[in-house]
């Protein structure tokens, strides 16, 4: 077999009809672009929305369940029996973490933690006026917070730092700011569930561009918030984790909960509603691409067919004077890919221009999301996987017609 | 010399219904013998003349050609035995349209690989000023008369120098001064190079021009 010759053949085959190639190729060119511009920009924002969840939830979350599902004092000492309580009630229990600091400064030991926060969280009311605003309160060592959730790039106005000299200060979420009117510099009372009033003062006001954070969520110092909660200094609810590799966290969070006894959530627990997403958009990339694909490959696949049909005559003289099945196998084989490689090419490149454009078109998500343009992501492994995907279909739905032609009998055609 | 040697060729066609269209023909052909195939349509001499240039294998009995014995080939070696030791002329000349004159000429040869693509051009000239087309090589092949065309497909049926140049009917579709440029070009072949020719006429003039005539008739030799 002789492939010079056979692209030679070939090439003179695909020129004589531009118009036939260049329609064979714009199918391929279409199915990749749009191959290249879904792709590119579900993933995008699949990783805009994984981001934006994972920014503002901790790794690891350690908390103290309250639960009412306690065994009773019957239960304890009656065990075995039958036992029947009616309408039993939580224990009069500490929401907080026994030792906190202490668990703090010993999970801040291991080398796979990027930073350990602990919080004291509450339900509050502000009041500014006459209603009342439901939201909550997080008392936090502002410093091995901004570690784990960059707080310090979220200010929108005043300063992180100011909370560090103002034991009364707060920092607050801009949706909760812009509901209440307020601005830094304003005071504003907040009211605890146990009714303890406390006047504060806004020092700075950030946003996540996470609507259910934005919207409620006000940063204080913990001693502040031990102070109204009426707690000691070693009153702790919550330990937040940052690791350095977030799937690590997983697992981490499942050591934890073994080695302190307290309920543990890792962030694809919590965030279980954008994976869910994330599975649903990429199995839809999946399916259109294939769609499109085929489609092109049909396209192919009749034109190619056309092709070998009209060329009959040729293929049996090319027979006659000695070509054999693989040489004609080749010169259509060849035609199919040269169309599928620079029609994927052409695809790239449009697909390529298109999440281009769609990059920077401006969208506005309103408060839910903080985001310009359409989040799209630019990565080689795509354009490698399109232009793969469009060889590998072109060859295939050319290799049929190509087979057919090397297996026509010249000598009915020669004959006429 | 033998340069060819049919044995025993018996075909059968089985469409509509089973019919014999050869009947045990055995004959054989010399080196630089010019030899007619004549009979009336349908007495079986292009079905045989078809199984003589190997393209059609569906036949029983033994072909030979240069000494190799051909019957029971691949289609592949077939085919690699064609482009070195076969040349065709056909009745509808049969170049490919999209190519020049010259690649069609040169196209066989490339495929030997016997030579390089410098030295196919420089053969491909020779071969075309043979049949007078060399000056039309680089124009398109589907620009030229009938009869040019028939004298390109002869210059591409000898560019590999073959053993055997068979004919289906080379004149059946030319008019008479064409017939005549043909004829000579197949006579000089023969006696000058001592190549084998065969081809199937209906031309008698062209026929008692021959070295030799094979009549055939309901499958059958009659005379040769």
């Amino acid at each position: 077999m002789n492939i010079r010759i056979s692209l030679q053949i070939a090439k003179t085959h695909l020129l004589t009809k531009k118009r036939q190639t260049l329609i064979a190729m714009l199918g391929v060119t279409f199915g990749i672009a749009m191959f290249i511009v879904m792709i590119s920009f579900i993933k995008g924002v699949n990783k805009f929305l994984e981001d934006s969840a994972l920014d503002a939830t901790p790794h690891v979350r350690m908390y103290k369940e309250i639960t009412s599902n306690h065994p009773s004092l019957i239960d304890e000492v009656n065990p075995g029996a039958f036992n029947v309580i009616h309408h039993q009630l939580p224990k009069n229990e500490l929401a907080n973490i026994k030792n906190g600091l202490q668990i703090v400064a010993n999970i801040e030991k291991d080398k796979a933690v990027l930073g350990v926060s602990p919080q004291i969280g509450s339900q509050v009311f502000f009041n500014k006026g006459p209603i009342p605003v439901a939201g909550q309160i997080a008392g936090v060592d502002i410093l091995k917070e901004n570690k784990l959730y960059n707080i310090k790039r979220r200010i929108k106005s005043g300063s992180m730092e100011a909370l560090l000299s103002n034991s009364n200060g707060i920092l607050m979420g801009s949706i909760l700011a812009r509901n209440l009117n307020v601005k830094v510099g304003d005071k504003l009372t907040i009211t605890t569930p146990t009714g303890n009033l406390k006047l504060v003062k806004v020092v700075g006001i950030y946003g996540f561009g996470i609507q259910t954070v934005d919207g409620v969520r006000c940063y204080a110092n913990m001693s502040m918030v031990q102070e109204i909660l009426q707690k000691d200094k070693s009153y702790v609810t919550d330990i937040h984790i940052k690791m350095k590799d977030s799937q690590a966290a997983i697992a981490f969070a499942k050591v934890l909960k073994n080695q302190y006894k307290y309920e543990t959530q890792d962030w694809a627990e919590a965030n279980s509603a954008f994976m869910t997403g994330d599975k649903i958009r990429n199995a839809m990339v999946v399916i259109v691409s294939i769609t499109l694909l085929v489609v092109a490959g049909f396209g192919i696949y009749n034109i190619m067919n056309m092709n070998v049909i009209n060329k009959m005559k040729d293929i049996a003289i090319l027979k006659a004077t000695g070509f054999g099945g693989k040489d004609i196998v080749a010169v259509f084989l060849i035609q199919s890919i040269i169309i599928g490689v620079l029609g994927a090419c052409l695809g790239l490149l449009i697909g390529f221009s298109l999440s281009y454009l769609l990059s920077i078109t401006p969208f506005n998500a309103g408060d839910f999301l903080d985001v310009k343009t359409f989040p799209v992501i630019f990565n080689i492994k795509y354009y490698l996987m399109g232009l793969a995907f469009g060889v590998v279909t072109t060859i295939l739905a050319g290799y049929l017609p190509a087979r057919k032609a090397a297996k026509i009998d010249p000598v009915a055609i020669l004959r006429g | 010399m033998k340069v060819l040697a049919a044995n025993h060729i018996n075909k059968y066609f089985y469409e509509p219904e089973k019919f014999q269209v050869l009947k045990n023909i055995s004959f054989e052909a010399r080196k630089g013998e010019f030899l007619s195939l004549v009979g009336k349509s349908g007495c079986g001499k292009s079905t045989l003349l078809y199984i003589l240039s190997t393209m059609d294998t569906d036949y029983e009995g033994t072909l030979e050609m240069n000494g190799e014995r051909l019957t029971g080939k691949t289609q592949d070696q077939l085919a690699a035995f064609r482009n070195e030791h076969l040349g065709f002329v056909f009745q509808f000349h049969f170049l490919l349209p999209e190519f020049t004159v010259l690649q069609n000429v040169m196209l066989p040869a490339l495929k030997l690989g016997k030579y390089s693509a410098k030295e196919v051009e420089e053969r491909a000239y020779q071969k075309l000023k043979l049949v007078d087309m060399h000056s039309h090589a680089l124009k398109q092949s589907s620009k030229l008369s009938g009869g040019q065309q028939q004298r390109v497909a002869i210059a591409r049926a000898l560019i590999n120098d073959p053993t055997i140049i068979m004919g289906d009917e080379p004149t059946g579709n030319l008019d008479k001064k064409n017939s005549e440029v043909v004829f000579n070009i197949f006579k000089q072949i023969a006696h000058e190079n001592h190549q084998t020719i065969i081809t199937v006429t209906h031309d008698p003039d062209f026929a008692k021009g021959s070295d030799r005539i094979i009549e055939m008739s309901d499958g059958q030799i009659i005379s040769s």
